[in-house]
């Protein structure tokens, strides 16, 4: 069940290589995939495709660019807006009558640019309109009253939605969205003037998107012209996948190729063979000041292509011989030499990670560099992608592909075949003649729309290289010719029998020439088989030595000839498992056809080898259990050296004897007791603890020690757990796995977490799970929070959100959504204590920051010469410790850096255009603009480290999202689909289509408009969804049930007084929503009739995060909580008191943290026996000294939250 | 949900009944009676009978004693075969209790090896294991292991400790993702009627063309007559 779920919609995520074969067909290829896919809907042969995730870019035989946008459940929408300004008259009040000084009546924000309806026109013929032009209510987060007015003395001026006295004018924002409809299609990019552009595009090259992550989705695309110009397209954003216009380039010669990588590297290929470097690419300037030479890799042939990644670069020289570029980086963009590789290619592409991809001169087939890393970037060999094309095997195809009509291109693939070898020799000037002679049918002669192969060979033989086959006139003519003349005479014999058995009628058809070339070609690609090593063999009999293939004679020797490949959006790097490759085509056409072992099979079997043993147990042991055991079992004793975190003051690492003493309890459940072996004044002594009164195992790696934390209940009420360090990570982790089974063990607990269990994750991302008993939820008397045993389940996330039927979402720190396996385990915990099942690789992406801080002086302005009270100039957010870009490590050493430091101009309260941000002094508010009064200013910097992990993760891609949340519900609830709603990345609603406990990860977006950016989303009971809007606003969403899962419309929600609401979580019926300043409130007033409420009441501060579960029982993330020995931050405490007549409760019982960033109760539908409430609560909350609020002083020292934030 | 622990856990945990009756030819102080036991079947005989030894000892004299042995039906039980093996070689068809006969005279020297400590089953169990992980990778991973780590492993299976061998085991059973498997497959097929005790060769865990071999592959090759001739 889970597995067709699976591959429907949460296989790994795919993504897309593209290539263009020698006739112009476009194809790409998943990486889940084992077949090019053609792109049908293209009408025109291309000769160029540049791809990234989103898009992909492609020059096509009528020399014009196209774009194919890959079609995503949230479509691209732009909201255009215009102003209506009215002036007040005593005769008429408001009305359009305006001053003659005043703005336009219809303009924008400004008040400067005239703006009628009427302006506003669709940018190509490739957008649509949304809806007609209607007013935004929503004024700065609050409902404006009146049809969206908001007032002002007189413009320009502050505007309040409040109409008062003295308001002389009034204006309200109309918007109406347009949407790009041309998506998963290629689409004409609009040509401007003619003039601008007097000739045809001959190569185009995207990248960029990681010069600047604003605005979202830029990309540089660059063009070549064939006259040798180089232009860039201008604008190019998700809001506006065509960008601008195209703008011309200076150039110091003549370019024929260009390539772009994702960051600031451009290199492009002149006429004459250098290689030009462009220089001064940046955010602010993605286009480049200057462009550098850097001479052909070769003294004798000059280069022809080149292709650059992240830090790399490769060129091809005119001898197809393949380089690579030494000392590569931002700094240096020209790097300091070559180095020659091995293989001949005839283009090299770089894609994502710095993989890289060619073809091979040779055999025209793409091959991928195996092996590039890091620390490897020029890998280590070349290998083939051999898999089969859609249409090339009719059988296969017609259950894998939705192909038309087999037969037909079956005989269409056959007369490709015989033009397949003309690439091979298209510098020769002979080729040329002949591809331009009278055996070439026009376009118009074609009788579908693709146009037949002289046309692509005219293009293909451009592509490889039009300057050769010009140099060929002189030298190269006579000798091709000859071989040609050989090829000929090889080819009667080797031709007649395929050529029969093919396809009759089409050898009958084919100018012998052109056979002729390709038969030899053919050969030459067989060659490759073991089998097929003559020329004389015909290519059935070659493949009739393999039985198997005897059913398909032409299924093996059809080989595609290729002429571009783009890796731009092809996610693949070193680790991934591709089934792409295999040691030669015939084998590759046998192994598909041989059946491979499917995971439903593996499950299969592995359901049967389970049965079977058990059986096998029952029939050899039931009868027989009164039988001695022939090993008696005993005491199971581990020990180790490690560092202890010492209880007194003062405190610091000591070294410990550490044991664990497993044993079985009496119950048959193992358990154990840990022991610290110290020395105390020269005295021996020992701290132990008892296995099963440990309630969580924290790893805490940093880049100095491997340590972890032990807490118990007691532990976790002095915010003081026992603090180990290990002497190696290894170490570390083989204890942990150890005391994690222990601790499991002894609790008897196993296997994967209940559909009910509480769900958490710390600031480093760790996951953890704790199963709930029903008194966790009993009312008078819970079980206490801080007794709540956690585990930890492989895999690094920043949010994770359940329900109480099995469904399991997260959220990683890069965004990316993934949808729990089922499984258990993963990271270090492997073996035993990990599923084997549902387990897969997980990756995340975070930002390390720090700062540069700088100081005003009278003399030379600001400098990193600070006063000695300052801070470090360069130092952590608090400016206490010195953070510098060389001594800044990533997290630990799982994490390594994948970016250089940047600028981060992302930061709140806004930045200049060099990222500063100015204050009076330090620690201070700061604010993006210098101003008198400023005497220092600082800049952050932001470095991305990427960690790769296991867990029972998968992803769910393409979308990334910010919030996920699932209707909460009854563990025996049935629900068809599970509600699932998300917030994208950029802020979109989205509504997750068809999930349920089997296929979690459900398979479609549904787009749910809004007209602003939201941040947070929560479903309830009786499908009541409520939302944060980036501004700080609360919606609810009318009429949503589980037949229209979507509803039909926002209802704005005023925010509490003068605060910015951050996030919302709904149970069954109470509504809780967090502030930015941390206060926590109650939504008062809900009723089935009007579920919006009436006010909010606020009920806490110091709170970071809320989740209100099934039985509305409220849980939250205090920032602040006091314990014997310590202060935590990032506290998971329990509302007690919850009642259904008193949803607000009365106080705090705190549990495990501090360190912790999320929790989630949804899933914990297990409800106690009710008890009325009494006096004792009251009682018991006096004297568990829960205040109102988890404030705490700030007195004591903060060193005992086991994972700091 | 039937995952490898599980899988893991039951194969370690499989016992077999045993009955182990003295060989009637034995001499006794008194009569011995049948000694009954359950026997792991991933352990070796001698290594799990010290408590037979001990209770037949007690109607012998001391000099009647020599090296104990095994026998099922007449055929010396090999101490250095795992016992599932045995069972399931000698005496898969009979009704359990399985019943063993203890010998302590007429030592059957060409068809067993002495066991006159444990130490040297250790030494035994040892080498298979290296003999197995030289298959698996080349002998890299059990190299790699410290002394104790050797001994760890040993002392798993010695006292019975699932947890304990199959935390440094798991090490031995790992092999990189994108080798798709381990170098060869450690194995070995057991037969009775045979000159050869059994058959061992090379065998990848993966054809050359890329498709991963099944133990249906391993027979196929190795020994055909293990498949039923009707199935496909």
């Amino acid at each position: 069940m889970f597995e067709s779920g699976g591959i429907k919609g949460c296989t790994m995520p795919s993504s897309l290589l593209w290539a263009v074969d020698v006739y112009g067909r476009v194809y790409s290829l998943s990486t889940a995939g084992q077949q090019w896919e053609q792109c049908r809907d293209a009408q025109l042969e291309f000769k160029r495709v540049t791809a990234v995730q989103q898009c992909c870019w492609g020059i096509a035989c009528d020399h014009q660019v196209y774009l194919n946008v890959h079609a995503s459940d949230v479509p691209i929408r732009y909201q255009e807006e215009t102003y209506e300004n009215q002036r007040w008259n005593p005769v008429d009040g408001f009305s359009d009558r305006l001053l003659p000084s005043d703005r336009w009546q219809w303009s924008d924000m400004t008040g400067l640019k005239h703006q009628t309806f009427e302006s506003f026109h669709l940018p190509s013929e490739n957008w649509e309109w949304e809806a007609d032009w209607y007013v935004d209510e929503n004024f700065g987060g609050e409902l404006t009253e009146k049809g969206g007015w908001s007032y002002a003395i007189d413009f320009p001026a502050s505007y309040t939605k409040d109409k008062k006295w003295n308001s002389c004018v009034r204006r309200r924002r109309w918007i109406r969205y347009r949407r790009y409809k041309a998506r998963d299609a290629w689409a004409k990019i609009p040509s401007e003037e003619p003039r601008q552009l007097p000739d045809p595009f001959n190569d185009i090259s995207c990248g960029g998107w990681e010069i600047s992550d604003e605005p979202q989705g830029r990309l540089s695309l660059w063009a070549v012209s064939l006259q040798g110009k180089v232009w860039f397209r201008d604008g190019i954003e998700h809001h506006n996948p065509e960008g601008l216009g195209w703008e011309e380039v200076q150039l110091p010669g003549e370019v024929v190729q260009i390539s772009c990588g994702p960051g600031d590297l451009l290199w492009a290929v002149l006429w004459e063979g250098q290689l030009l470097v462009r220089e001064g690419i940046g955010r602010d300037c993605p286009k480049g000041s200057s462009w550098v030479v850097v001479e052909s890799p070769s003294s004798e042939v000059g280069a022809i292509h080149v292709a650059v990644g992240v830090n790399v670069v490769w060129a091809v020289t005119k001898d197809h011989k393949v380089w690579f570029r030494r000392g590569i980086n931002s700094h240096n963009p020209c790097g300091s030499g070559w180095i020659g590789m091995v293989g001949e290619m005839v283009m090299i592409n770089v894609g994502l990670n710095d993989q890289v991809w060619g073809i091979s001169r040779e055999d025209r087939a793409v091959y991928f560099r195996q092996g590039v890393t890091t620390s490897e970037l020029s890998g280590k060999t070349w290998k083939a992608v051999s898999v089969p094309r859609d249409g090339d095997r009719s059988h296969s195809s017609a259950s894998t592909s939705s192909l038309p009509s087999a037969g037909c291109f079956f005989s269409g693939e056959v007369r490709v075949q015989s033009q397949g070898s003309v690439p091979s020799d298209v510098d020769s000037e002979t080729e040329r003649a002949s591809a331009g002679g009278p055996t070439s049918p026009k376009p118009e002669d074609a009788p579908k729309p693709r146009i037949p192969k002289v046309t692509s060979d005219s293009f293909i033989s451009e592509l490889v290289s039009d300057r050769e086959s010009q140099l060929g006139k002189r030298d190269g003519g006579t000798a091709v010719a000859s071989i040609q003349e050989e090829e000929q005479g090889g080819e009667q014999e080797g031709k007649v029998l395929p050529a029969l058995v093919l396809s009759p009628s089409q050898s009958g058809g084919q100018d012998p020439q052109w056979s002729n070339v390709d038969l030899e070609e053919a050969q030459t690609h067989q060659a490759v088989g073991p089998a097929s090593d003559t020329a004389e063999t015909s290519s059935l009999s070659s493949v009739a030595t393999y039985n198997l293939g005897l059913e398909e004679p032409y299924g093996s020797d059809e080989h595609p000839l290729w002429a571009w490949v783009s890796g731009g959006g092809c996610t693949v790097d070193s680790h991934s498992q591709l089934n792409w490759f295999s040691s030669s085509g015939i084998s590759s056409s046998v192994q598909s056809m041989s059946l491979s072992i499917s995971p439903a099979q593996t499950a299969a079997w592995r359901k049967q080898i389970f049965e079977q043993l058990n059986e096998r147990s029952k029939r050899e042991m039931e009868n027989f259990k009164h039988y001695e055991q022939a090993i008696e079992q005993s005491v199971w004793v581990k020990k180790g050296t490690m560092q202890w975190w010492r209880d007194w003051k003062p405190h610091k690492w000591v070294d410990v004897r550490f044991a664990l003493e497993q044993f079985s309890g009496t119950d048959g459940n193992k358990d154990g007791i840990l022991f610290i072996y110290y020395t105390f004044n020269e005295e021996k002594k020992y701290l132990h603890a008892f296995v099963n009164e440990v309630t969580i195992l924290v790893p805490v790696l940093n880049d100095s020690k491997h340590t972890f934390a032990i807490y118990t209940a007691d532990r976790t009420k002095q915010r003081w757990p026992i603090r180990l360090a290990a002497p190696t990570e290894l170490e570390m982790y083989d204890w942990l796995a150890l005391l994690s089974v222990s601790c499991c063990d002894s609790r008897g607990i196993q296997g994967p977490p209940s559909r009910q269990a509480i769900w958490s994750i710390t600031c480093k991302g760790d996951i953890f799970v704790s199963e709930p008993l029903a008194s966790l939820e009993a009312s008078p008397y819970p079980t206490p929070c801080d007794q709540m045993f956690w585990r930890q389940i492989g895999g690094h996330l920043r949010t994770v959100e359940c329900n109480s039927v099995g469904v399991v979402w997260g959220i990683g720190y890069d965004h990316t959504a993934w949808a729990y396996t089922g499984g258990y385990g993963g990271g270090f915990f492997q073996g035993l204590t990990s599923s084997t099942d549902n387990i897969y690789t997980q990756t995340d992406v975070k930002s390390v920051y720090i700062y540069e801080n700088q100081r005003w002086n009278p003399v030379t302005g600001y400098t990193n010469r600070g006063l000695p009270t300052d801070r470090y100039m360069w130092s952590d957010a608090s400016g206490l410790q010195e953070c510098t870009k060389t001594n800044t490590k990533p997290p630990s050493p799982h994490w390594t850096w994948v970016s250089d430091w940047t600028i981060d101009y992302s930061v709140s309260g806004g930045t200049d255009r060099e990222g500063w941000q100015y204050a009076a002094d330090f620690p201070a508010t700061y604010h993006g603009n210098k101003t008198l009064k400023d005497f220092v200013r600082r800049r952050r910097w932001a470095r991305k480290c990427k960690l790769t992990t296991t867990g029972p993760w998968l992803e769910v891609p393409p979308i990334s999202l910010s919030d996920v949340t699932l209707l909460p519900c009854m563990a025996v609830a049935k629900l068809e689909h599970v509600p699932l709603w998300a917030i994208s990345n950029k802020g979109d609603v989205l509504c997750r289509l068809e999930v349920t406990t089997e296929a979690p990860a459900g398979t479609s977006w549904l787009h749910v408009g809004t007209d602003q950016p939201f941040k947070s989303i929560s479903i309830g009971g009786a499908h009541q969804v409520w939302a944060i809007a980036r501004d700080g606003s609360a919606f609810y969403r009318g009429s949503v049930s589980a037949q229209n899962p979507a509803g039909d419309c926002w209802y704005h929600i005023p925010s509490p007084p003068r605060q910015k609401l951050k996030q919302v979580s709904v149970g069954r019926t109470s509504v809780y929503t967090v502030d930015e300043n941390g206060n926590l409130w109650y939504r008062q007033g809900l009723t089935p009739s009007y579920p919006q409420g009436s006010t909010w009441e606020h009920i806490s501060n110091n709170v970071r995060k809320v989740s209100v579960g099934p039985l509305d029982q409220v849980w939250i993330i205090a920032d602040k909580v006091q314990g014997s020995h310590s202060l935590s931050c990032g506290t998971v405490c329990h509302r007690l008191g919850v009642q259904p007549m008193e949803p607000k409760g009365q106080s705090w019982d705190y549990g495990i943290g501090g360190g912790w960033d999320h929790i989630t109760v949804r899933g914990n539908s297990l409800e106690a026996a009710r008890f009325s409430m009494s006096a004792l609560a009251d009682s018991m909350a006096a004297t568990r000294t829960a205040p109102r609020s988890p404030l705490a002083l700030r007195s004591q020292e903060m060193n005992g939250n086991a994972v700091s934030c | 949900m039937a995952d490898d622990k599980d899988v893991l856990r039951d194969v370690w945990f499989g016992r077999i009944p045993t009955c182990f009756t003295l060989y009637q030819d034995e001499i006794t102080e008194r009569e011995a009676e049948p000694f009954y036991l359950l026997l792991p079947r991933v352990s070796y005989l001698t290594l799990v009978t010290d408590k037979v030894k001990k209770h037949f000892h007690k109607v012998m004299k001391q000099e009647d004693l020599e090296e104990m042995w095994f026998e099922y039906e007449g055929t010396p039980l090999k101490w250095h075969y795992p016992i599932g093996v045995l069972f399931d070689l000698h005496a898969s068809n009979t009704a359990l209790p399985w019943s063993i006969t203890v010998h302590f005279k007429d030592f059957p020297e060409r068809d067993l090896l002495h066991c006159p400590s444990n130490s040297v089953i250790e030494a035994h169990f040892m080498s298979s294991i290296k003999e197995a992980d030289a298959l698996k990778h080349k002998g890299q991973v059990i190299n790699e292991m410290q002394k104790k780590d050797h001994k760890q492993l040993w002392m798993g299976l010695q006292n019975d400790k699932f947890d304990q061998f199959w935390a440094m085991n798991r090490k031995l059973m790992e092999y990189p993702t994108e080798e798709g498997g381990f170098r060869y497959i450690p194995f070995r097929i057991y037969q009775t009627m045979s000159d050869r005790p059994f058959i061992q060769k090379l065998f990848r865990p993966v054809s050359p063309d890329g498709h991963t071999h099944t133990l249906g592959d391993l027979l196929k090759e190795m020994f055909p007559a293990a498949i039923p001739q009707d199935e496909e």
